[in-house]
């Protein structure tokens, strides 16, 4: 076996293993660790990929922005199993609907996609480079590089306004 | 892979932590000494001529302690606390050039552990990981005030990463690359990238402040309100540790706003100097001017600790988005418009 072989394989076991912790542990703040080190081991594979940009990228955004605000919130949260609300029936039943919807979706995708990877043309390119990427997505990808800030730019509203207060009995 | 360069890598790589380490440990008795000074008092001179033996006297003193642990559910996070905390403070040393290159019998050297494309990004990226050695560490211990300055911590961390992230893009707009080599090969001679970008470096260097939890930001350890701080339940070499990383991420940092902004090995002369000297002093003298600047930086953090008071925590958050980070996002446009009106594209 080559090494990068047994760097995957080691590294599909970790990011499997600590997935199904994640979903699998009691403790709220055990599962955010356990899908903080799944976020590494994705990263781990990008490596693999050989896209540097893409890894640090994905633990900068994931690990070190994104799952710091998870963590935060659920230490701050008084999550016991006391205090757990009780969730009605229609909740669950659409959890589950859902659920069973993305997997359709997401077998859907596997059958789809082709795993035998075509040769591999290097064209002399470096993808590594900031240049290149910055001129693919302000060129090619134009469209969905702007639908994607727009859509950031809503959710960061809506998070604005999901925190302000209510101005009711003032005045 | 050929051996002479995992050989070379190895060596290069023990030197570096072996600075690191020794850099962290003397910025503890130049902090006492700086403070001293400052204060007009003498500082420690029991330990060895000038007190230079005070780290050791210290780091004895850390390791023979009580290894005492709080009542904790978690044992094994609060053990994972400070060895995050550690080991990501010594990890960015990777990407750093500490100098152009050394011929040394015919081979050339290349004075960096390894030069990656994104070298600005992987400095990011360690770096926003750090906040977890905190977070972890403080919420184990069971503690409400060591829960509650890990909050703390990380939330400024968190929001002076954004402003700091911003003043790099300016930077980055200018050099076109992530590679830490290229940034500082760029530098040369006098073109040193403070005088292109002041107002992105004023923005940097205070965020490098609030990123290493130092006064006047040092509110996760503001003794007043939270005892200790995060490290409250730590004793022995566990709380050394933690101190150890604030030390170690201190000189990270100063040698990142050396290699960023003050021009990394570079100085006047320098192909002069290469050229009539040969390539091995110049590149020493190179290697000499990166610490003589990263000092500089740590003495200017130190400075600032005996010099500011500590901020309030809206002031601070008030000075981090409101402030920092609309300045930053004038420097990326200012930087923009430059940059294209020097292109001859603006019209």
């Amino acid at each position: 076996m080559s090494t990068v072989l047994i760097i995957f394989f080691i590294l599909s076991a970790v990011t499997l293993a600590t997935a199904f912790l994640t979903v699998f542990t009691k403790n709220p703040i055990h599962s955010a660790i356990y899908l903080v080190l799944c976020f590494f081991s994705v990263a781990g594979h990008y490596l693999l990929f050989n896209a540097q940009f893409l890894a640090v990228v994905h633990v900068i955004v994931y690990s070190g922005a994104i799952m710091i605000l998870f963590l935060f919130t659920v230490m701050l949260m008084n999550l016991n199993k006391e205090d757990e609300v009780h969730k009605p029936r229609t909740t669950r039943l659409a959890a589950g609907i859902i659920f069973i919807l993305t997997c359709l979706v997401l077998l859907a995708i596997f059958i789809q996609t082709k795993p035998i990877v075509g040769p591999y043309d290097d064209t002399g390119v470096d993808y590594q480079s900031i240049k290149v990427l910055g001129n693919v997505l302000l060129n090619e990808y134009m469209v969905p590089f702007e639908f994607a800030s727009v859509l950031l730019l809503v959710g960061m509203i809506g998070a604005v306004l999901l925190s302000k207060r209510e101005k009711t009995e003032k005045k | 892979m050929d051996q002479a360069i995992i050989l070379e890598k190895s060596i290069f790589i023990f030197t570096i932590f072996a600075i690191t380490m020794l850099a962290a440990m003397y910025s503890t008795w130049a902090e006492r000494k700086v403070a001293a000074w400052l204060q007009d008092r003498i500082g420690p001179n029991r330990a060895g001529p000038l007190g230079l033996l005070q780290p050791l006297a210290d780091g004895m003193k850390l390791f023979s302690k009580e290894e005492f642990l709080p009542n904790t559910p978690n044992k094994f996070l609060f053990v994972a606390g400070p060895a995050i905390s550690m080991s990501v403070a010594l990890m960015t040393s990777a990407v750093i050039p500490w100098g152009d290159k050394l011929i040394i019998g015919g081979r050339t050297v290349i004075l960096q552990a390894t030069d990656i494309n994104i070298g600005v990004l992987y400095v990011f990226g360690v770096l926003s990981v750090g906040v977890y050695g905190i977070m972890i560490g403080g919420w184990a211990s069971n503690n409400k005030f060591s829960l509650m300055s890990a909050m703390r911590a990380a939330s400024q961390m968190i929001s002076y990463e954004v402003a700091m992230g911003m003043s790099l893009i300016a930077l980055l707009m200018m050099s076109g690359d992530l590679s830490l080599k290229t940034i500082s090969e760029q530098q040369a001679e006098w073109h040193w990238n403070v005088l292109y970008q002041p107002l992105g470096f004023i923005i940097f260097l205070v965020c490098s402040f609030a990123e290493t939890n130092r006064t006047p930001f040092d509110l996760a350890e503001c003794e007043a309100e939270l005892i200790g701080g995060y490290h409250t339940e730590y004793s022995s070499m566990r709380m050394g540790f933690y101190l150890f990383a604030e030390y170690a991420s201190m000189f990270i940092s100063s040698t990142i706003l050396a290699v960023l902004y003050f021009g990394a090995y570079n100085y006047p002369g320098m192909a002069w100097a290469v050229e009539h000297w040969g390539v091995n002093a110049a590149n020493g003298i190179g290697i000499a001017v990166l610490f003589i600047k990263i000092c500089a930086f740590i003495f200017f953090f130190m400075w600032v600790r005996w010099t500011i008071p500590r901020f309030r925590y809206d002031q601070l958050m008030r000075l981090g988005w409101q402030g920092l980070i609309p300045l930053a996002i004038a420097n990326i446009f200012i930087t923009g418009v430059i940059i294209l009106w020097h292109d001859g594209k603006l019209f």
